[in-house]
């Protein structure tokens, strides 16, 4: 099947086949592999992307459901080479360690943002519940959101 | 121009709160992980994997999948039989070792036991065809738990051993039988470390591909232990050591699973030879369940000897370590550690241990996060609030009362270790002030009144890190550093350590910052490829820091004095100092940059006597001893009495882990090994039911803990420098984890002390705690 679609701002059509994910569709056919695959289960998030402004599993979608859509990816934060603000909150509160997660994990955080402008420490962790951080035991997740809120408000 | 000798003192680097160098490249999604590898001419493989814990392979027919779209090769047992075994490196007199072939021959002997490998075009096709393939299995009885397996009459796991025993070990330490004769005070408990999932983010991961005219194998993989995994898969698949490069691109955390040489790694080399093409592999969150080593697996028995007035005289304990199907790099090893520590940081001056390995149809167990040393840690914990219930005393009194003193270090445990330093009572006075503890037992006798549950649980943890000296260690302890100044000034790092979240790219730049007084940016640390990178050991046992620093360190002390002599030659001064940056002339003032020398070096228009050019050293560094890091955890419970939800009112974390490089990133290792600690306390465990069958193979039914399940954890320090090395760390990758389980198991029993409960095993659901409440009403 063909599909079109814009990720990062730019087109693409691309023939693939039918039964092809999101994620694989992003990670080999644009050989975008910010976003990444933790459990192909939706349980992990670390596939998290945002399709039409929502925050979502790109493991638990086929490509062909992103046909017309709008996709931005972990590599589309900084495209002008400045870091996003939620990006430069994780790297300054050190909300990451491996790494794995964390591009799903911003993704996810700034949905959370949009939702929350001020979020509390309730919403914030109610609001990461879909993505798993083996090893930051989310406080300086949390932290970074807290920073990043702050940052947003100034 | 001459500048004063008047010294400017840049800003110590050590000490630092600074944000990671490695962040850049993994918040912006331009890391490399295994699975980011493309290669021109990528094969994949799907591995088709046993649905019995035990059964006889009849037949294996592939010839379907052989003829399906896109399909290059399949392969079964067979055709891997010249392949080496699957490699345990520990070793204990009698052990056991069953031959681990990369493909299983005529048995499986765990469900996900490799049968078959299908490699194709791309991964959806590779897939696909193993599903064709169709093997008739003769399933036999299975036996999945260690303690059936001891049974008379259970199935043997492997035919020849019928009696399921993998390997005993005994130990005495002081005179037992003395302590337990003069003992006014017996408490024994059976105490279980359950079966954990590491559950990396990135699951396992392989890529070979093998260059036949120079008949080299490059392998990516996701592992802790590049140089381990060459020097073994050479030997699995008969190449020369030099010839096979192995590769650690990012790896999306370990914590003990990724410390092991596995079937995949070969595997994956053999068929890169065998097509002559680059493949790839990468393991389904579902083979990282089944297939890659579980943590755990301990059935303890312990009895321990005291007097009435607290002093405890001895202990014993007899470990039932279930080692799972096959023994892996270190399954042996890791019960041996839970012995080593046993005594916790009490003075004990007697011990007895017997280990028994249990075979099971179960996936091995090897090191995962604290690796023997929670289920130590956990024991003793328990048993020591259990005798101060026994006696009716206060849990922080009695481990007062035989924390081992100030004045004994170096101290020498019943069990054989020596701990470097200590300073127990400080971080168990600190946690308690935090907490308000007298307020806070007060609070709960009143709360008792009105029918509430409340505990306030305390666990004063000792560990051993800086894993290890060699003689301790299956293949060398040591770690190694090159340390280059480029002709340009800038410092390249190479460490042997494999950080995989650590942080190590940021605190050995800030180690190299200080001594050689250059900017941290200046600074590139290197690792994980074993083309680049000199021999070395890898990252675990919270060694990266501890020994891969300390070998950065000294390597750094070797070029200092380099840098002096050419430096004293540019001056023509052979009295030179050397500070922030510089190297001083002391008779005229006079300084060179560390670049400016290092230029000099290179271009070697004029040598200092005895002197090669250039400005690189390497240093293997051996220890001389393990470090102890210690603290105390405090938990305060608060249970909900009609469900069972346990409610975390407050986690105290006073770790010492001796000098820290970046306070930071020392929070971070906090956390996270508290967060595993409290997945094993309250959520995690692997079950597998009579059968072999493994019920929590998904994220659905294995809980990690999430951002929401996760309490605020208090994070405190004392500071007790390790004099094992220059740079007085001792290591904190473990201690969370460690410290936090006996001190949560400690609190919800306390909670539930009026209903004459004293102990609970782990992970404490809200229906096992329903369930004990509902019996006490």
């Amino acid at each position: 099947m063909k599909i079109t679609c814009k990720v990062n701002g730019k087109t693409y059509s691309n023939e693939i086949e039918p039964r092809l994910l999101l994620i694989h569709y992003l990670r080999e056919v644009l050989n975008l592999t910010g976003s990444h695959v933790g459990c192909e289960t939706s349980l992990c998030g670390a596939c998290t992307v945002d399709v039409d402004g929502k925050a979502v599993k790109s493991c638990t979608i086929f490509a062909v459901q992103a046909d017309g859509a709008k996709v931005t990816t972990i590599e589309g934060l900084a495209a002008g080479g400045k870091l996003d603000p939620m990006q430069e909150a994780f790297w300054n509160e050190h909300g990451l360690q491996c790494g794995f997660c964390t591009p799903g994990m911003i993704m996810a955080s700034k949905q959370i943002l949009e939702r929350h402008p001020n979020p509390t420490e309730e919403e914030i962790r109610n609001g990461l519940a879909g993505n798993i951080c083996r090893c930051t035991g989310y406080q300086h997740i949390v932290n970074a959101l807290k920073a990043a809120a702050a940052a947003a408000a100034k | 121009m001459a500048t004063t000798i008047v010294e400017v003192q840049k800003e110590k680097q050590v000490g630092k709160r600074l944000r990671r160098r490695e962040d850049p490249r993994l918040i912006t999604g331009t890391a490399t992980y295994v699975d980011d590898i493309q290669m021109e001419g990528m094969q994949y493989a799907a591995i088709l994997r046993s649905p019995h814990a035990a059964a006889k392979i009849r037949s294996i027919d592939t010839k379907q999948a052989e003829q399906a779209p896109g399909v290059i090769a399949v392969y079964i047992g067979k055709d891997t039989e010249k392949v080496g075994a699957v490699p345990c490196g520990s070793s204990l007199p009698g052990l056991r070792v069953p031959h681990h072939n990369i493909l299983a021959m005529n048995r499986v002997y765990f469900v996900g036991h490799p049968v078959a490998v299908v490699v194709a075009e791309n991964r959806y096709l590779a897939q696909d065809a193993a599903d064709l393939i169709e093997v008739d299995y003769a399933p036999t009885a299975a036996v999945a738990e260690p303690e059936k397996a001891l049974a008379s009459g259970a199935p043997a796991v492997h035919p020849e051993w019928p009696d399921n025993i993998s390997f005993t070990y005994h130990q005495d330490g002081g005179d037992i039988d003395k302590a337990f004769a003069q003992a006014e005070v017996v408490v024994k408990q059976r105490i279980t470390s359950q079966r954990l999932i590491p559950m990396a983010m990135e699951t396992r991961g392989v890529v070979a591909d093998f260059r036949a005219a120079d008949r080299q194998l490059h392998l990516y993989t996701s592992t802790q232990i590049p140089h381990l995994v060459r020097t073994l898969v050479a030997s699995m698949l008969s190449l020369d050591e030099n010839r096979v490069r192995v590769i650690t691109p990012e790896v999306g955390g370990g914590f003990g699973s990724k410390l092991n040489v596995y079937a995949e790694e070969a595997l994956m080399g053999f068929i890169a030879q065998k097509t002559g093409k680059p493949v790839k592999w990468i393991e389904s969150r579902r083979e990282n369940f089944l297939c890659t080593i579980h943590g755990r697996g301990h059935v303890d028995y312990y009895e321990l000897a005291a007097k009435r007035d607290g002093t405890i005289l001895g202990i014993k304990l007899k470990i039932i370590q279930d080692v799972g199907s096959y023994l892996q790099l270190l399954t042996p090893a890791i019960p041996t550690l839970s012995v080593l520590m046993m005594p916790g940081i009490y003075n004990i001056p007697s011990i007895r241990a017997d280990i028994v390995g249990v075979f099971t149809n179960c996936m091995p167990t090897d090191a995962y996060r604290g690796a023997g040393r929670p289920e130590a840690t956990h024991g003793i914990e328990r048993m020591v609030d259990i005798l101060a219930d026994e006696l009716h005393v206060d849990p922080a009194e009695i481990r007062l009362k035989n924390f081992v003193a100030n004045d004994k270090f170096p101290y020498a445990t019943a069990t054989g270790l020596i701990y470097d330093s200590g300073n127990y009572a400080a971080p168990l006075k600190k946690a308690l002030d935090m907490v308000d503890y007298k307020k806070l037992r007060q609070e709960q006798a009143e709360a008792r009144k009105q029918g509430k549950w409340i505990g306030i649980g305390i666990s004063t943890y000792g560990e051993i890190c800086a894993i290890g000296p060699s003689p301790a260690t299956p293949a060398g302890g040591w770690e190694s550093a090159t340390v280059k100044v480029e002709p340009s000034g800038k410092v390249t790092i190479m460490t042997g350590a494999c950080p995989h979240g650590q942080g190590e790219e940021t605190t050995f730049a800030q180690i190299a910052a200080d001594e050689l007084g250059v900017s941290v940016d200046d600074v590139l640390v290197v690792r994980g490829d074993t083309a680049v990178v000199q021999y070395g050991i890898g990252t675990f046992g919270s060694r990266g820091t501890a020994i891969g620093g300390t070998a950065v360190y000294y390597a750094l002390q070797d070029l200092k004095e380099k840098i002096k002599k050419f430096g004293a030659v540019l001056l023509e001064d052979e009295d030179v100092a050397m500070a922030g940056g510089k190297v001083t002339s002391k008779k005229t003032g006079q300084s060179k940059s560390v670049p400016e020398i290092a230029a000099a070096a290179y271009r070697a228009m004029k040598l200092p006597p005895n002197t090669e050019p250039g400005l690189v050293s390497t240093h293997f560094w051996e220890p001389p001893n393990f470090t102890f890091p210690f603290g105390t955890h405090i938990v305060v419970t608060e249970i909900d009495g009609e469900t069972g939800d346990i409610k975390i009112r407050r986690y105290i974390a006073v770790d010492d882990c001796g000098n820290q490089i970046n306070p930071l990133i020392v929070a971070g290792q906090v956390h996270g090994g508290v967060a595993q600690g409290l997945g094993q306390s309250l959520w995690e465990q692997a079950v597998y039911d009579d059968n072999g069958q493994l019920l929590t193979g998904e994220l659905t039914d294995y809980a990690v803990p999430r951002a929401h399940m996760m309490p605020w954890i208090e994070a405190e320090h004392t500071t007790t420098p390790s004099p094992v090395n220059p740079l007085g760390v001792k290591g904190v990758g473990e201690a969370g984890t460690i410290g936090c389980s006996p001190a949560v198991v400690n609190s919800v029993v306390d909670a539930l002390s009026p209903l004459g409960v004293r102990h609970i095993d782990m992970p404490l659901t809200p229906e096992k705690i329903w369930k004990i409440l509902s019996k006490g009403a």
